[in-house]
């Protein structure tokens, strides 16, 4: 891609796979502190197993509740240590080394305030700060910019409208400009869309199953035909399987820090990435969520070498729907749950710590006996973010950009 | 309304039009034959607005003069690079650093061509824009299936005149797909594209003016694709004496040069010095006439011939009901042909009105076009990236306009069911662009009628995201098959 415009082109606004905001003002407040904050947003859809990437190895009832799935010190490979009582997934060295470095927070059992267990809802909720679903059609992250006073734009074009409003996630949706970039490759439709796919066929049109069936297994030799060479939008499509989604997830969140990088850039933006529904065969310290958090670890080493500089004022926080239940499924796999994890990585946080009031894993401690019980509102980490890094105004927190949050106090504390 | 009442509605929308939009179900489902027939009632209903487009004529001008600016261009650097390279070379003496300047004549005058665009392209993407436009803003969009469908069969490929494709389908399809087949055969036939692309403007008669002085003559070409693609069909009886007689009767059928008229360049034209002259037989009967009418009349007569009416009836049926069409349907059809000298609208509302139209469960795939469209519409939007599309097109192995052969695309499920893993990607790609605004379920409730099965339901309600939730129902039978 050619970074010599400081905007996307018209091509590379034409998907969006993340968004950026246009937003060329910079916040004046944080202006005033001789600050030029910057914040990116990932939203990871389909409920990450909180557990399964940052696990209580110091809770008496870990090794009980996931057997031979549990993530241990002494495990092969080996959980990464991170405060005595969680290790981290050995999938994620990065965002170990960010933590070690005091450039990381984790913030464990936490969700939004979503107690239901269907994903639409669940990140309409996360999106939209709001929560009941599909009440509005307009994000919390949009909403805090709305409320952010100017200090003079830093490039005229920036208050133009790239690509368009529809194909922008939720989060970043509402009156602030935004603009869309594309990803060089297009993400082929991933194992889990495909093996479902592939299961609704064998149900409904055996024809079709047997069709795709045979993509499968080219796909599991590796093998690419001509048409593997086609192009769209200019874009190859990404290489199939978790090489591909390493790729496209590097690509896409190192895209975004470019942007985020340039002194007339934009501040603030946002990035989705698909696949984190581990119904079956999740694994542990390998398999397909260690995959996914190894492809989520490179998107964050990515930023952080794109930010250059700029990653001293940088934060970035990883955020998904809910989590997933305590206990292995039937199939290897966990299912809808509620409690989690929040990463937040940047060189502007006052990191190396796990944030976290544990609830315990004991059945009685279980959410509805099943799911890690929540015990810190998501809200309060974002209104925390959006306070001391953006400096939005703290009663607008509460009336616009999360109505209903009153109660919901921003943690203190997340920057140095 | 009953269940059936939908399902009908929703069974015209996917077999007959481009697939249901919000609210078409419920605006059709009282009636739905009797919509669709209403639909092929209205007025310059086929016709498209495209008040900034040229006409094939002036396009094909546009893309000659560039060509030409491009060449003469090209010669200059060429000649200036040479020569700059000749005087360095006199300069320098230097025998070595000669080898150094070598190539760079061709590269200058590759330089200079590249730098006068291409008017074929733009022109190209605008025709497919609004022609896209057309098929996701139809409220049922069954007479856009039918230009879609003759377009086809009249095929003409992009790959050889691509300024002209949209042109020509503007021009000699639309005004005649609900007119008489006769005068949609003399249009395409007549066309300055179709005469391109089967090569016609460079075939003369051995005894023509043009021909006597020549080494080059006849070409068959489009002779034979009138016969074996158009009209009579493959192996209706014709013989390779037919096919001469024929493709001397065309000869003569070719453009206005667009180099030297500025006017009417790139026009039909009938040349008499490149005409076979004298009578020629073609089906046993002996056509007179030495001008344009000679050719004209042979087309008249396939037009009214029984294998004709059979062979159009048969492709109609076979696309818009079952590859293996009902035989009662296609001889309803075939004889309403006959019986209505080939009038294109009382064949199509015979095949809407027969209950075989009906009664075919819906098994058919649909190409990768129509299903591109229905997955679009069922989203509510009407407007679609020229350049995405024709990509996407590019990617399931039917680029626009750009069918394999004369022959057209294929109509059978054989040839595109393979292509299933790449529908799968466009889907993906299409879900991940609009799952922001697109709630699967409510289109599965507005959209569809809730006509779909459980296993779709449940398998769009445990999605993990809306993009896969979407997936999942734009790849599902419902929206592949009807």
């Amino acid at each position: 891609m050619n970074f010599r415009h400081h905007l996307p082109t018209r091509r590379e606004a034409l998907i969006g796979a993340g968004s950026l905001f246009a937003w060329s003002q910079m916040p004046r407040l944080a202006r005033a502190e001789g600050r030029d904050p910057r914040m990116l947003v990932i939203v990871l859809r389909g409920a990450l197993d909180g557990l399964g990437a940052v696990a209580p190895v110091g809770d008496p009832d870990w090794i009980a509740l996931r057997g031979d799935r549990a993530l241990v010190l002494d495990g092969k490979p080996p959980a990464l240590p991170l405060d005595g009582f969680f290790a981290l997934n050995p999938a994620m060295p990065n965002l170990h080394r960010l933590y070690k470095a005091q450039q990381a927070t984790i913030v464990h059992a936490i969700a939004t305030p979503y107690r239901e267990r269907s994903h639409f809802d669940g990140q309409d909720v996360l999106e939209s700060g709001i929560a009941r679903p599909g009440a509005v059609d307009t994000g919390w992250l949009n909403r805090a910019l709305a409320e952010l006073a100017s200090d003079g734009r830093v490039d005229p074009r920036g208050s133009r409208v790239l690509g368009v409003g529809s194909v922008t996630p939720l989060v970043v949706r509402g009156r602030a400009p935004v603009l869309s970039w594309v990803p060089q490759k297009l993400l082929p439709a991933n194992e889990d869309t495909q093996a479902r796919l592939l299961d609704l066929y064998k149900h409904t049109d055996p024809k079709l199953a047997v069709a795709l069936e045979a993509r499968v297994r080219l796909a599991a030799l590796g093998a690419t035909g001509p048409s593997d060479a086609a192009m769209v939008d200019g874009a190859a499509l990404a290489a199939p399987g978790i090489a591909g989604v390493r790729a496209y997830f590097a690509e896409a969140a190192g895209t975004a820090a470019r942007f985020l990088a340039k002194p007339d850039g934009p501040r603030v933006g946002a990035v989705g990435f698909i696949g984190w529904d581990t119904h079956i065969n999740e694994g542990a310290a390998s398999g397909q969520l260690a995959n996914l958090l190894g492809a989520l670890d490179g998107a964050l080493a990515a930023i952080e070498t794109n930010m250059g500089d700029a990653w001293r004022e940088t934060v970035v926080a990883v955020i998904t729907e809910f989590g997933r239940t305590a206990r292995i499924n039937g199939t290897n796999g966990t299912d809808h749950g509620t409690g989690t994890v929040a990463f937040l990585a940047g060189g502007a946080l006052r990191g190396g710590r796990v944030v976290a009031d544990w609830p315990g894993l004991k059945q009685a401690q279980l959410y509805e006996e099943r799911d890690l019980k929540p015990t810190t509102d998501l809200r309060a980490v974002l209104k925390g973010l959006l306070r001391d890094h953006l400096r939005v105004d703290e009663p607008a927190l509460a009336s616009t950009v999360f109505p209903d949050s009153i109660g919901v106090a921003p943690i203190a504390g997340l920057f140095g | 309304m009953s269940r059936s009442a939908k399902a009908e509605a929703a069974l015209a929308l996917h077999r007959f039009g481009m697939g249901p939009r919000p609210g078409s179900i419920a605006a059709i489902e009282a009636d739905p034959r009797g919509a669709l027939i209403a639909e092929l009632d209205r007025p310059a209903i086929s016709e498209l607005a495209a008040a900034n487009l040229p006409s094939s004529a002036k396009a094909f001008r546009a893309v000659t003069d560039a060509f030409a600016k491009r060449q003469a261009k090209a010669i200059v650097a060429k000649k200036e690079q040479d020569a700059k390279r000749q005087q360095m070379e006199e300069a320098s003496a230097m025998t070595e650093g000669a080898a150094q300047g070598q190539g760079t004549g061709e590269i200058a005058a590759k330089m200079a061509a590249e730098a006068v665009p291409d008017p074929g392209r733009p022109i190209y993407l605008e025709e497919a824009r609004i022609r896209v436009a057309a098929a996701l803003g139809a409220e049922i969009g069954f007479v856009e299936r039918l230009v879609w469908f003759w377009s086809n069969h009249f095929c003409v490929s992009a790959d050889k005149i691509r300024s002209m494709s949209g042109a020509y389908e503007r021009e000699a399809i639309r005004p005649h797909v609900l007119g008489r087949f006769t005068d949609l055969l003399l249009a395409t036939e007549g066309h300055p594209a179709m005469l391109f692309y089967l090569d016609q403007t460079v075939s003369m008669g051995a005894n023509s003016t043009a021909g006597i002085n020549r080494t080059r003559g006849l070409n068959e070409n489009l002779a034979r694709e009138i016969l074996e693609l158009h009209t009579l069909g493959v192996r209706t009886g014709y013989t390779q004496d037919d096919v001469i007689g024929f493709a001397n009767i065309l000869t003569g059928w070719t453009l206005v040069p667009p180099g030297d008229n500025p006017e009417h360049g790139g026009e039909f034209t009938f040349n008499p010095r490149l005409h076979e002259p004298g009578a020629q037989k073609v089906l046993g009967k002996s056509y007179e006439d030495e001008t344009v009418e000679q050719g004209r009349a042979v087309l008249r007569d396939l037009a009214a011939n029984p294998a004709t009416a059979s062979h159009v009836a048969t492709k109609l049926a076979r696309h818009f009901v079952a590859d293996t069409p009902p035989p009662a349907l296609v001889e309803r059809m075939a004889k309403a042909f006959l019986d209505t000298g080939g009038d294109l609208k009382q064949v199509t509302k015979v095949m809407v009105s027969s209950d075989e139209a009906w009664t075919q469960p819906p098994a058919k795939l649909k190409r990768p076009g129509e299903w591109v469209a229905g997955m679009v519409r069922a989203t509510g939007l009407t407007q679609a990236d020229p350049t995405r599309y024709t990509d996407g097109q590019v990617l399931l192995g039917e680029p626009l306009w750009r069918p394999p052969s004369p022959k057209g695309f294929p109509d059978d499920e054989a040839s595109w069911i393979d292509g299933m893993g790449r529908r799968l990607d466009v889907a993906n790609n299409f879900a991940e662009r609009i799952a922001g605004r697109t709630d699967p379920r409510e289109v599965i409730e507005t959209v569809l009628g809730s006509q779909v099965s459980p296993e779709v339901k449940q398998a769009v309600g445990r999605a993990e995201s809306r993009q896969q939730a979407l997936v999942l129902l734009f790849m599902s039978t419902e929206f592949q098959r009807r």
